[in-house]
């Protein structure tokens, strides 16, 4: 029993300490492809290409004074980021990464994704209660409004996916997709879960939270140092869950059709597919305005939800009656 | 729906958006990577500033005054001695190009060309007193711009070497109590 255990804990720690260098890379490849999409080169002087930038901005921000303003409420203020981060990377746990890595393969494994991205919403209110300012709260506020109003059709989005593999087991969902990705029934779902998804991560066009034009830096504006590095690392880890998720629910997970497969280990389909979904994430953040708030809202309810209500049922006809 | 409206509709209208962006990933940066590949700046760029000397090598400035009042900044300083020969120059000439702006204001007010500002931007010091430019650190070996020009010869100042009615656009005075036309 005891080697088993170790075993285990041994690839949790492997899995986080890939994960979170991998969000920091993060920050440099999105700065640096946003910057090829708009005509500029982006961070390209530290170390070759610049792969180096966010080890020098971790310096940087590690050298910073670790300020809390004197108006916060000091306790909740510092646990808010923990919370954020360590949500998202609880997330983690049930992401089936390739045919023998995952961390857990939990038979409610999807719905322990929904719990913890609706809870990753404390770590956004709270540090917007917590630093005791207006911009702050009124970026918690708007977080708050949006996951709740999201959250609804993001789970609705992926009942068509659970009924047509039957278990809420992330691998067997993988597995189930053996045949033909879910994308090819579940388009509608699939569209519902990504614009779910990236207002989950606070993604534009979905950052009402943290609107610059509008709210300096929103929740985190009273932040710095390392507690701002880690709302940070929390938001690249979103991006990278949602994206996985999006792969595991829609695109097979680390299945590729038969030719394919052969080329290149499970797990290296499974991170490019990954890439793929970040890097659709930063050409929306390059090239979409962000909405009004009340539109935001608006769209969430008027159109998302009554369209994932219609795929649900769609899918659930279709299945009875033998189509799919 | 017609045309226009299908793509000034919501969705289309952002996939558009999308597209027309991905296609920069094909386009040349316009980015000049600075210290390794300078940008080209014109002759008449603002930058640095000098003080020029005339075609025969002497400073061309007179210490008028002119540049350090049109300075928006007064960020000139100078002091005007009259020499043996005639020539009027700047006792001392002290720019402080920490507070320049270079706007150019001290060129265009300059009556004998001799201040001018150059294509050189690179001023860059670690100590903020070295900005200070004294008049041997202004003076450069040149003409600058308008090689030809040279202030004594074309006034009527007398200065040694150069008497009365000797400069280029004068003729020999009159001598007014003389009967002659």
């Amino acid at each position: 029993m005891m080697p088993e255990m170790l075993w285990k804990l041994l690839e949790i720690t492997i899995i986080i300490a890939l994960l979170i260098p991998m969000a920091a890379m993060l920050v440099w490849v999105e700065r640096r492809v946003i910057g090829i999409w708009q005509d500029r080169h982006g961070p390209n002087r530290v170390g070759p290409f610049g792969i180096l930038q966010s080890l020098a901005d971790l310096l940087k921000i590690l050298g910073k004074e670790d300020w809390i303003p004197p108006f916060s409420d000091r306790l909740v203020f510092v646990l808010a980021p923990i919370i954020g981060a360590i949500c998202v990377l609880m997330s983690f746990a049930v992401v089936p990464f390739s045919p023998d890595i995952g961390v857990s393969d939990l038979n409610i494994g999807l719905l322990f994704f929904l719990a913890m991205a609706s809870l990753a919403v404390y770590s956004v209110v709270l540090a917007g209660w917590a630093s005791n300012s207006k911009y702050a709260l009124l970026g918690g506020m708007r977080a708050a409004a949006q996951t709740v109003s999201y959250e609804v059709f993001m789970g609705l989005s992926v009942m068509g996916v659970v009924l047509l593999t039957g278990t809420f087991n992330l691998r067997e969902i993988v597995l189930a997709q053996s045949e033909g990705w879910l994308i090819q029934s579940q388009f509608v779902g699939f569209f519902i879960f990504l614009v779910a998804g990236i207002a989950e991560s606070h993604r534009l066009p979905f950052d009402l939270p943290e609107a610059e034009t509008e709210l300096t830096a929103g929740f985190h504006t009273e932040y710095s140092g390392l507690k701002f590095a880690l709302f940070f690392l929390g938001e690249y880890l979103g991006v990278t869950l949602i994206s996985a998720m999006s792969v595991v629910l829609f695109f097979g997970g680390w299945l590729m059709p038969e030719p394919l497969s052969a080329w290149l280990p499970p797990l290296v389909w499974f991170i490019i597919k990954i890439m793929c979904f970040v890097m659709f994430f930063i050409l929306l953040r390059t090239s979409l305005p962000r909405p009004r708030f009340d539109q935001l809202l608006k769209f969430g309810w008027m159109v998302m939800l009554p369209l994932a209500l219609l795929n649900l049922m769609v899918t659930a006809l279709l299945r009875l009656t033998g189509v799919l | 729906m017609n045309k226009e409206k299908l793509a000034n509709s919501l969705i289309f209208s952002q996939l558009r958006t999308m597209w027309l962006v991905l296609k920069h990933t094909f386009t040349k940066a316009d980015t000049v990577q600075y210290p390794e590949q300078k940008p080209y700046l014109a002759p008449r760029y603002r930058g640095r500033i000098v003080l020029t000397r005339d075609p025969s090598g002497e400073e061309r400035c007179v210490a008028c005054n002119l540049c350090a009042v049109a300075c928006p900044v007064d960020c000139i300083a100078l002091q005007q001695v009259v020499d043996d020969d005639g020539r009027k120059r700047a006792d001392f000439f002290r720019i402080n190009f920490s507070r320049c702006i270079l706007c150019g204001f001290c060129e265009e007010a300059c009556p004998t060309y001799a201040i001018q500002l150059t294509p050189d931007v690179e001023l860059a010091e670690y100590d903020r007193q070295n900005l200070v430019y004294e008049k041997e650190h202004l003076l450069i070996n040149g003409p600058g711009k308008y090689p030809d020009y040279s202030f004594y010869q074309q006034s009527g100042i007398v200065i040694a070497g150069k008497g009365k009615g000797e400069a280029e656009q004068e003729r020999p005075p009159i001598d007014i109590k003389g009967l002659m036309p």
